[in-house]
């Protein structure tokens, strides 16, 4: 079977990486540079080992072998091509495949890049990365492996195994091994079995949103590992200088960018898909994609104060183990659902292991950090509570605070179940009162930050700056807002907040743009081009702001002031929701093009103030096997989406039910994600003279030292 | 300078913590099965609470014209096919009939208990019983 190649193409990896780890360290304690390139090769083999196994998974799905368990649960005869391809990640056992498969191609970035900067801290990134490689490749062969083939015991049970049946089952269970022994090793006497046809993927996750959305979340989480990776490598050497911050910054702004387009994804899906009206529900396994998200921004932001200022040391590789741990957690939560409750904790054969390797690695890398903490003092002291050190400090603060403040909420339910015997959840409204009011404070010092000058503000000066346009613009602002209507407190804060922010970053554009067009003469679009182009990571970061400010005015929308009506009409009858009026005009069956669903629409024409706009045509999916998914139909503006659901109908299809809702300015939140992807790009886009101009500089600083210590 | 960070942080530290506790004393919700309900009894009246529970195909009963709903939820999967069913909970639910409402599905309603003994939800999730994870395909097998 093409599958075993696969297989062997796995242990073949996983051997590579148990010899990488293995020859780098000998490598690097021997000071023997050719076990050192032994070891790189041996890490550089496993990305396409890893390939070919993944291919050998999509060929299985394609060709509809449903003798192996992975495709009779993830392909079927009626389920479409490109998604027979990306049921590759639609199951635990697939995925985890998927992820050692990114992570094996992030690694191979990392070790075909230039070495000559710090060359020392190979081999130990060489280690690092092949332990969490061979970490997760030990859960695909041992707990979860997508190789299995089906098998019937005597007694007629149908179940997945790697080897087939074989007295090895009941030898290692006897052991105590009998999650391992599951996976490889089907009872004595079981026979081969093939079902007809396979599973499929839910309804559910066949959106093209559900396609792309693990893949971005799942580089995301890969790409934290390589910052990690340097970091435990720069603590082994005793490098502890910044060049694992320098060498690592465009790693971890893709890691944190794919992330951030993750989440978008995710909640783009959830919006298309799941008919509730929102984006954003606190649910466990979207908090845990979150938290290291969280985490990451302040790593992103506290690092530039170590670069500039040599300060922060200790805190920044806190910050990295914290978001390193929080990844490998979220991909625990998302793949063992223990969140849902303990109990599928024991169910889920990673479980243990998962929970033994995070504990692992965050028990070593924390006693790692404290060995170093003297090599970590910091070269300069904090001169001034109004400085621009202390902003991102207040900056930093806050972000750990609303990372603590979710996971304090996504946890809660495992700390009561433990501790009272009684699970006790929070929901959305636990988030809503503690993170909405943090995220104040947040999006001022976003506004300010950029203002404030290194080491000691003169407050005169920042007044004169923070004041002068952005000032004035947010009082109009808010007169506006407050003529047309909007009374909220919560609603005239945050968009005063967010005018503030938005209109400073504006004018450090428009600064930097004019000072360009009046020295060097240049027109405006250039000056524009060239600013950008020539201080990428500033202005990169400005539109990141400015990607949040605009995402800040759709969460106020939809947050504050939805609207959502539900009625039951007859041919003809209309609803009233804001201003506008839906008519139920028909009830119809369209054609679906596949042969495992049929689609029932609604024909509504949605008018306002008697003025007909549009029809549209809300629907339900009924699948043969019993499933069901309502997206809704929408029409959409700047101002707000209008947003129906066909909730249920007569038989007859006299009578339908809708669900409306109205989510003002809700195309924000999806514009300033767009911006915020823009922003990061240019952020992270290479610019060559200046990063040797720092190495060079790093090098300089760092020779009379290394002479001394001599 | 010190002094000022010291009561600055100490003062914040105090604010998120008060912003934490009061949360989750207004938005706790007790998570239990039917069966840990019914023990509970009447203590949880007026409570919010979650109840997980496996939904009775036959107790399935809509109304499209004043969408209302109610269906039963039995504790465990495997009491759906027994005559005697010891933990049962009515669920009532007023809103459109979800697109997983069916038998055997696994259903979380959020909401309050009745002193009747009716579980009244505001909200519904359904975790459909055929989902392509932890479940086998059917023996069927082909030649």
């Amino acid at each position: 079977m093409v599958t075993d190649i696969g297989l062997i193409a796995v242990l073949l990896a996983f051997a590579s990486g148990i010899y990488a780890i293995a020859a780098s360290v000998h490598g690097a304690r021997a000071r023997r540079e050719d076990w050192v390139t032994s070891a790189r090769n041996a890490a550089l083999i496993i990305a396409p080992l890893l390939t070919l196994s993944a291919l050998t998974i999509i060929y299985s799905n394609l060709t509809g072998n449903y003798r192996l368990e992975y495709t009779a649960h993830v392909s079927s005869s009626a389920t479409p091509t490109v998604l027979k391809i990306t049921a590759l990640w639609g199951g635990q056992n697939g995925s985890l495949l998927f992820w050692s498969w990114l992570m094996s191609i992030f690694v191979t970035g990392v070790m075909l890049r230039k070495w000559d900067n710090n060359r020392d801290l190979m081999p130990y990134v060489i280690a690092v990365t092949e332990v969490i490689q061979v970490f997760f490749l030990a859960l695909v062969v041992l707990f979860a492996n997508p190789f299995a083939k089906l098998w019937q015991t005597p007694t007629g049970e149908i179940g997945g195994a790697v080897f087939g049946a074989s007295t090895l089952f009941t030898t290692l269970s006897s052991i105590g091994f009998g999650g391992i022994a599951q996976t490889l090793f089907a009872p004595p006497g079981s026979i081969p079995f093939t079902p007809a046809d396979g599973q499929g993927l839910a309804p559910l996750l066949r959106h093209p949103g559900m396609v792309a959305h693990p893949p971005f979340l799942y580089l995301g989480f890969v790409g934290f590992t390589i910052p990690y990776a340097f970091a435990m490598a720069a603590l082994l050497t005793g490098k502890t200088n910044d060049a694992w911050i320098r060498t690592t910054r465009r790693w971890t702004l893709m890691a944190w960018l794919f992330l951030g387009i993750g989440l978008l994804l995710g909640m783009r899906w959830a919006y298309d898909v799941l008919g509730w009206g929102g984006y954003w529900g606190w649910d466990a396994v979207e908090n845990a994609a979150l938290m290291p998200w969280i985490s990451g921004t302040a790593f992103l932001h506290s690092v530039m104060i170590q670069e500039k200022r040599g300060m922060l040391k200790v805190w920044n590789m806190f910050l990295i183990i914290l978001t390193f741990a929080q990844v490998i957690l979220g991909t625990f939560i998302t793949r063992t659902g223990v969140i849902s409750s303990v109990h599928s904790f024991a169910r889920s054969s990673i479980g243990v292991p998962f929970l033994a390797f995070t504990g692992l690695m965050l028990v070593g890398s924390v006693w790692l950090l404290l060995t170093r903490l003297d090599d970590l003092k910091s070269e300069n002291k904090l001169d001034s509570l109004l400085s621009r050190e202390a902003a991102f400090v207040a900056q930093n603060a806050l972000f750990l605070i609303i990372n603590l403040a979710v996971a304090i909420g996504t946890y809660f339910p495992i700390f009561s179940e433990l501790i009272v015997n009684n699970k006790i959840t929070v929901g959305a409204p636990y988030y809503d009162h503690v993170v909405g009011p943090l995220l104040a404070p947040l999006i001022l010092l976003m506004g300010v930050a950029p203002l404030v000058s290194w080491r000691a503000a003169s407050p005169q000066a920042l007044g004169r700056t923070a004041l002068t346009i952005p000032g004035p613009v947010t009082v109009v602002a808010l007169v506006i807002l407050f003529a047309v209507g909007i009374r909220n407190p919560w609603a005239l804060l945050g968009m005063a907040l967010i005018v503030y922010a938005g209109t400073v970053t504006v004018v450090e554009y428009a600064r930097g743009v004019r000072a360009r067009h009046r020295s060097p003469g240049e027109g405006w679009p250039m000056a524009l081009w060239n600013l950008i182009g020539r201080n990428r990571r500033r202005y990169g970061g400005y539109l990141v702001h400015t990607g949040i400010v605009l995402m800040g005015v759709g969460v106020i929308g939809t947050h504050l002031y939805q609207q959502e009506t539900q009625q039951a009409l007859s041919i003809g009858q209309t609803l009233a929701i804001g201003n506008y009026q839906v008519t139920f005009r028909r009830l119809e069956l369209v054609p679906s093009g596949q042969s495992d669903k049929k689609i029932i629409s609604a024909r509504v024409e949605v008018s306002e103030g008697g003025k007909p706009l549009m029809t549209l045509r809300p629907f339900q999916e009924q699948y043969t096997n019993g499933e069901r998914m309502t997206p809704p139909a929408l029409m959409g503006s700047m101002k707000e989406d209008l947003y129906v659901l066909l909730g249920g109908w007569e038989a007859d299809g006299s009578l339908a039910t809708f669900k409306v809702f109205i989510n003002p300015l809700v195309n924000w939140l999806w514009l300033g994600g767009i911006v915020f992807i823009l922003g990061t790009l240019v952020a992270a886009w290479p610019n060559v003279a200046e990063e040797r101009r720092a190495w060079s500089v790093e090098r300089r600083a760092m020779a009379p030292a290394a002479v001394r210590t001599r | 300078m010190r002094a000022k960070i010291i009561v600055g942080g100490l003062v914040v530290v105090a604010a998120v913590v008060y912003l934490i506790v009061s949360s989750i004393g207004s938005s706790a919700q007790y998570y239990l099965t039917v069966k840990e309900l019914r023990e509970k009894g009447q203590t949880m009246t007026g409570r919010n609470l979650r109840v997980s529970g496996f939904v009775v195909g036959d107790s399935i009963a809509y109304n499209p014209q004043l969408s209302s709903l109610s269906f039963d939820i039995v504790n465990a999967h495997d009491e759906l096919s027994s005559t005697v069913k010891v933990n049962t909970l009515k669920i009532v639910y007023t809103g459109p009939k979800p697109d997983l409402l069916q038998h055997e599905a696994q259903a979380i309603a959020e909401g309050k208990l009745n002193p009747d003994g009716t579980f009244v939800a505001n909200n519904l999730l359904l975790k459909c019983p055929t989902r392509y994870e932890d479940q086998l395909p059917t023996p069927t097998p082909t030649h």
